[in-house]
């Protein structure tokens, strides 16, 4: 490419001496206005160094005449969203559950809001959707196993289940086969009738046996023919949803080795608003009752 | 030094240079022929030239002739336009804005005339966008660059700005003289008329442009209050600032320079493409007119550089097609006018093609081909896509609906085994009336759909001309799904029973 500069014949001007297959470059002066213009960035640098955080120093920098940085404008930023939240989350703090519910005023900011606080809070555990997972309940589907209407949310979500805190929601499910309270057999008939109550078992013998030792073992929580019993945080065992797995072998699991998930409180960490704001969103994903 | 042999030491070139450097004469035996080299210095003094270009001003001279008054009459049509349209009025009913054109940011929505574009339907900007290039492409291929020659906003400023220019300091030679006198009253009188003038000029320029985004009888009273928002006066002054500089000042060096459309226009020319051109077999050999000589034996030329003094943009068309040249034809006018005088026939300089004018030179006659492979290409592109838009526009619905499915979790089984979906509806009723929807699903016999919010109706309320969020669940038994996806149609009938769908899928497992 390089080459050396030469006049060119036509125009009288010299070359840069650049090639391109043959084709030569001019050297043409720049027209004044693209000089100007670079000058006037050139300007425009020195008086962005004079405003602006520019110059990294050995422990720190210049931070410029205007003092900005990210984080003050983050913070400024964050007041500003606080300041357009305020009047809603005043709203909430006036209302009731129930009223909040229903106030259609409040409507598009339990929605945003609450999916924002979720997403913060909740979605480690719960997944971004509240789609849960094994151990982590669905938060979407009609199933609850400490009641699904707002109060039993608000309760759920302020205290959290199987914690220290005083008030919060407490039950066991034992492990039955690791602390030899029932032997592998019957744990396995215990599954198997487990299994019948959602139309799945496949020993009819089994079963039976399995009722009388469920019938003596397990109806205290979750009641006779297992329906469950929201008020002890016992799981329905008769329908389709299943916290930790409906197969066979996480029945037999869960016998085994018992379950105790936990959920920490909230109260402290979020204010009472956000928790309220929380609730509605939560009985709002299409299994509040 | 010829006799030093090409391996030297350090000590023995020190000696010869030396030897070379003492007075000849001095020592006969190192006398010796020296090469003279025919170089000069890549930068010498003489030739180097400033790092910067100084532009070497342009003094149009005023062209009379018909182009020039095609030239006017363009210019007053597009500056009427683009000065008068936000100020025409147009009766939308009450709670509307009533200007005719108006893009409305705050609410989103673009007003023009009687049609009212929301934002998603921002694809018929997009159309016209397409339709104003492809327009380009085909004026360009018949006419080459009458775009940047006629209504091109810097043309017409431009045009506009030395219009003024002459009407306060006079024609060219006048301007020529007044740049050169020294700064008396009267020049200083006439400057600051001129960029009085022009700046008042620009500032309507700027505070016309504001005028389409807001209600322009209540923004104008605003501006003059000092009432308007800060950005409506960034605006008009920035707007002001590029037209008074680019229009004059910059000028040409604006197309020379800084556009990126010559170049690409060169590109869509092809050679029976119009061009501003000098007919150079009649005008050559040119020479001035004098009196005796027999004008058979030269061109119809005389050399009188009208053509050269009228082009704003300081060329010399005889020169041939130049990149510059943005066929304005004013030098049509002005060889028209001289060729009147002389008692020639119009047209040494013409809008011709590249072969006409060699078919000409043999005496030929070429016909000019308006149809050739790229102006049906671009005529008929400008066909479909007008079609398309028009075919959109009238079958522009007054509800769009607009159904998404949950994506997370795509799917929720409910405690008795059904399977439920969750979408976000968004209904935008573009009526003045509100309107009351009732759902349904089709394609899957046993679905039940629910509003969240709404109890057991399922039911979506939308006030007028605006866009209203719901979230919807289906829920169908599991044994009712086929695979894990069904296509299926929700259904909303208005209070008149009139129904529209909208195409959806029910995941499942």
């Amino acid at each position: 490419m390089a080459g050396t500069p030469e006049k060119d014949e036509i125009s009288g001007v010299n070359t840069t001496g650049h090639v391109w297959d043959g084709i030569r470059e001019l050297d043409n002066p720049l027209p004044r206005w693209w000089i100007i213009v670079f000058y006037l960035t050139i300007i425009w640098a020195v008086i962005y160094i004079i405003l602006m955080p520019a110059i990294p120093l050995f422990n720190s920098f210049t931070h410029g005449v205007l003092d900005w940085s990210s984080r003050a404008s983050l913070e400024r930023t964050m007041e500003q969203a606080a300041a357009e939240q305020k009047p809603y989350m005043e709203k909430i703090s006036g209302e009731s559950l129930e009223q909040i519910q229903k106030d259609p005023e409040l409507a598009g900011f339990v929605q945003a809001g609450g999916r924002s606080a979720f997403a913060v809070n909740c979605s480690q555990c719960h997944g971004q959707g509240a789609q849960g997972g094994p151990g982590y309940p669905n938060l979407n589907d009609d199933g609850w196993i400490w009641g699904g209407t707002l109060e039993d949310i608000y309760q759920t979500i302020k205290y959290g289940i199987r914690n220290a805190h005083l008030d919060s929601r407490q039950n066991i499910m034992m492990a039955y086969g690791k602390d030899d309270i029932l032997s592998r057999e019957e744990i396995r008939q215990v599954a198997e009738y487990v299994l019948s109550l959602s139309g799945r078992s496949e020993n009819a013998e089994m079963v039976s046996a399995g009722k009388e030792i469920f019938e003596a073992q397990c109806v205290s929580c979750h009641q006779d023919g297992g329906i469950g019993d929201t008020t002890l945080g016992a799981p329905n065992l008769t329908d389709a949803i299943w916290l930790y797995g409906g197969s066979r072998e996480a029945i037999i699991e869960s016998l085994t080795y018992g379950r105790a998930g936990m959920m920490p409180p909230w109260e402290g960490r979020l204010s009472d608003d956000t928790i309220k704001l929380l609730t509605v969103y939560v009985h709002s994903l299409g299994g509040g009752q | 030094m010829a006799d030093v042999k090409p391996k030297l030491k350090l000590e023995e070139t020190v000696a010869a240079a030396a030897a070379a450097a003492e007075p000849r004469g001095a020592d006969p035996d190192h006398q010796g022929p020296v090469e003279t080299v025919d170089v000069e210095a890549v930068n010498s003094k003489e030739k180097r030239a400033p790092l910067y270009k100084k532009r070497e001003k342009v003094y149009p001279k005023m062209a009379r002739g018909q182009w020039r008054k095609i030239k006017w009459i363009v210019l007053i049509a597009t500056l009427a336009i683009y000065y008068l349209l936000p100020w025409i009025r147009w009766d939308r009913g009450p709670g509307q804005p009533d200007q005719a054109v108006l893009l409305d940011l705050p609410t989103r929505r673009f007003y023009f005339f009687w049609l009212e574009i929301w934002p998603q339907e921002v694809y018929f900007l997009t159309g016209l966008l397409i339709l104003g290039a492809l327009a380009l492409f085909l004026v360009t291929a018949l006419a080459g660059r009458v775009w940047c020659g006629y209504s091109c906003p810097q043309t017409v400023w431009t045009d506009l700005f030395i219009y003024v220019e002459r009407l306060v300091e006079g024609d060219r030679a006048a301007r020529i003289r007044l740049d050169k006198k020294p700064w008396t009253f009267d020049k200083i009188r006439q400057r600051v008329l001129k960029h009085a003038i022009w700046i008042f000029i620009a500032m309507a320029t700027g505070g016309a442009w504001v005028f389409y985004f807001a209600d322009a009888p209540t923004l104008m009273g605003d501006l003059l209050s000092f009432d308007a928002p800060v950005v409506a006066y960034a605006f008009i002054g920035g707007l002001t600032f590029t037209t008074y500089w680019l229009g004059g000042h910059m000028r040409e060096q604006v197309c020379t320079y800084m556009c990126p459309w010559p170049r690409i226009q060169a590109a869509l020319f092809d050679e029976d493409s119009l061009i501003v051109t000098y007919r150079d077999f009649r005008g050559e050999p040119r020479g001035p007119m004098k009196k005796g000589k027999a004008l058979e034996v030269r061109g119809d030329c005389i050399d009188c550089n009208q053509c050269v003094a009228v082009c704003p943009m300081g060329i010399d068309i005889r020169d041939g097609m130049q990149l510059e040249c943005i066929s304005c034809a004013l030098c049509i006018d002005a060889c028209d006018t001289v060729m009147d005088k002389i008692g020639k026939p119009r047209g040494l300089i013409a809008y011709d093609t590249l072969p006409g004018v060699e078919a000409e030179a043999r005496g030929e006659t070429r016909k000019l081909k308006l149809i050739r492979p790229r102006t049906v290409l671009y005529g008929g592109l400008i066909l479909v896509v007008s079609i398309i838009m028009l075919v959109g526009l009238f079958s522009r619905s007054s509800l769009d609906l607009n159904l998404l499915p949950d994506r997370n979790p795509i799917f929720v089984t409910l405690s008795n085994g059904d399977i439920r979906n969750g979408y976000t509806l968004k209904v935008i009723n573009k009526t003045d009336r509100a309107h009351l929807y009732s759902l349904s699903v089709e394609g899957l016999p046993d679905a039940e759909v629910s509003v969240l919010g709404n109890g057991e109706r399922a039911e979506v309320s939308v006030t007028r001309d605006s866009m209203q969020s719901a979230r919807i669940f289906i829920a169908a038994p599991a044994a009712s799904l086929s695979g894990s996806l069904t296509d299926i149609e929700l259904v909303l009938t208005d209070e008149n029973g009139q129904a529209t769908a909208v195409d959806t899928v029910f995941k499942g497992p």
